[in-house]
């Protein structure tokens, strides 16, 4: 079996030589000529999403005013900062609201403005009204500061976002008899719609099942710059899910926590999101180069929309309740197709993650490639695979 | 007087009920459908023109059998800067004036099919369908 190495693929991107692809491109490659054929061929794979992923998040510095305030509570156009950390420096959280926020209480809310709206206008070069507290100490004796900011005033602003890019989601159905309001979106009672939220085959830990290129230091497509894997996401369970006959269908439970520079990133690529009834969180773009290193590689990587599933599953009772089981799988290519049947009923489907934008994020990350401003790096450690076994655990209580 | 143009909203308990047929009979309307349609849920939209001089009367008739009655003042639009094409909308637009172009997904906006039921706005997460008053 023919093997490359990162090297010698960075080399030929040195070079102009790469062969690089997005990943439809890819499976129409191999389709016509072959795995082994496509394997050797092609030396680089982009894949893409942009969906809600409301683990994310900015750490912003300040800087001093004159005189110094130590920061004991921040809020930013009105939505408070976690402040925990140094002085002047703040972590604004994706799903964090305004404190005079009427919530659900007059249900469903409608959460126009959160933290993700937050994050967009910064990174739009909006400017922010800041306002600032502090207790007052002999070193950092100002106690409040009110002020208006860009992103450009910042010393700092760095995307952290512990996690992103869920390797695979539910396709969210309601067997109950009322509207819920779900971050699945809005489910009829019923069965009356299904929603999915994956970009399917140009998904990026989709490719990879068993994390064998993805891994610590992986280089990325991250809301229109460049980001870096920073270690596995929070909740990263990764498994292969099979059916009652042991039949694969795919992978699921693996997430990213990713880390980049604000202020090279785009508000096309991070959008402040509200969900009717169920909160604010902010949409994000992400981009994973995949090396063919090899034709086990390719062969995951060439995996399509038929090949890959998604569970089933209620959100009316099941999920919120945390009952066990699905109401089966259904694979990409159905889900796509508008309809998939559930219970004997035909439901009509509709996607959250946005398939044009994964698409124009794979094409992006394949054009840097090709014209040499994006190397690949290789993982200073992969990140926990399904070998490795992790589940969730439950809190009790 | 000149013809008004209201939207009519009826749930799946009623869609099947002749209750235009009793609008135009008992309140001597006269009425022109504007735009008709039912969902597989069975819920029914129906944009009309309608004049007569029981128009009050036709109206409180409908609210009574539970028709949903609203004045078509606005329209609704879609802010294309904004729209990320995700599709979150296709579903719930019961018109289908909202819905996605396969296999490419790009998702399409006809304003001609849209009667103004505003339910994308709510359901949009990047707030890209507006009502133009
Ligand atoms: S208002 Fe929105 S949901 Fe209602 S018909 Fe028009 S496009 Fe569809
Ligand atoms: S839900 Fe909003 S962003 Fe998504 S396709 Fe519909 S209009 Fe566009």
């Amino acid at each position: 079996m023919s093997e490359k190495t990162y090297q010698e693929i960075n080399a030929r991107i040195r070079s102009g030589k790469a062969v690089v692809v997005t990943a439809e491109e890819f499976i129409n490659i191999v389709r016509e000529k072959g795995l082994t054929h496509a394997s050797r061929e092609v030396d680089v794979v982009t894949t893409g999403t942009f969906a809600p992923m409301c683990s994310s998040g900015a750490f912003l510095n300040f800087g001093h005013p004159a005189p110094r305030i130590k920061m004991h509570r921040v809020w930013l156009n009105n939505v408070p900062a976690y402040t925990g950390i140094a002085a002047v420096d703040a972590y604004i959280g994706a799903t964090e609201l305004p404190e005079d926020d009427p919530l659900n209480s007059n249900h469903p809310g409608e959460f126009r403005y959160g933290g993700g709206h937050v994050i967009e206008d910064l990174v739009a070069g909006r400017p922010v009204r800041l306002k600032a507290v502090g207790y007052g100490t002999d070193c950092y004796p100002r106690r409040e500061i009110e002020t208006t900011i860009t992103i450009h005033d910042l010393n700092e602003a760095i995307l952290f976002n512990p996690r992103n890019a869920y390797q695979n989601y539910n396709c969210a159905v309601n067997l109950s008899n009322r509207t819920i309001y779900t971050y699945m979106g809005i489910l009829k009672p019923n069965l009356g719609n299904a929603h999915y939220s994956t970009s399917g085959q140009l998904s990026p830990l989709l490719k990879d099942p068993h994390f064998k290129t993805i891994g610590i230091g992986t280089r990325i497509f991250l809301g229109g710059g460049i980001g870096y894997v920073a270690w596995h996401g929070t909740q990263h369970f990764p498994a292969i899910q099979t059916d009652a006959s042991g039949k694969e269908l795919g992978p699921a439970g693996g997430t990213l926590a990713v880390i980049g520079d604000l202020k090279q990133m785009s508000p096309r690529w991070l959008m402040g999101t509200s969900y009717l009834g169920y909160g604010a969180t902010l949409s994000v773009g992400i981009g994973v180069p995949i090396p063919i290193l090899n034709e086990e590689i390719a062969r995951y990587a060439a995996a399509t929309d038929a090949d890959l599933y998604a569970p089933i599953v209620d959100y009316g009772e099941a999920y919120p309740n945390r009952k066990p089981g699905n109401l089966g799988y259904v694979s990409y290519a159905q889900l796509k197709s508008g309809k998939i049947m559930v219970q004997g009923k035909e439901v009509p489907t509709a996607p959250l993650s946005s398939y044009p934008r994964a698409r124009e994020i794979a094409s992006i990350l394949k054009e840097w490639i090709q014209k040499g401003e994006f190397f690949l790096s290789e993982p200073v450690q992969l990140l926990p695979s399904p070998a490795d076994g992790l589940t969730g655990k439950v809190l009790k209580g | 007087m000149s013809p008004r143009k209201i939207v009519l909203r009826f749930g799946p308990e009623i869609s099947d009920k002749p209750i235009i047929y009793r609008l135009v009979k008992d309140y001597d309307l006269v009425m022109n459908i504007v735009k008709a349609n039912v969902n597989p849920q069975k819920e029914g939209i129906m944009v009309l023109e309608l004049t007569g001089d029981n128009y009050e009367q036709g109206l409180k008739y409908l609210r009574e059998q539970g028709v949903t009655v609203q004045a078509l003042t606005h329209e609704v639009v879609r802010n294309e800067q904004r729209c990320t094409m995700c599709g979150a909308c296709t579903a719930i637009c019961p018109t289908g004036a909202l819905y996605l172009d396969r296999p490419g997904m790009e998702v399409h906006f006809d304003g001609d099919n849209c009667v103004i039921c505003q339910l994308c706005v709510k359901a949009c997460p990047v707030r890209a369908m507006e009502v133009k008053l």
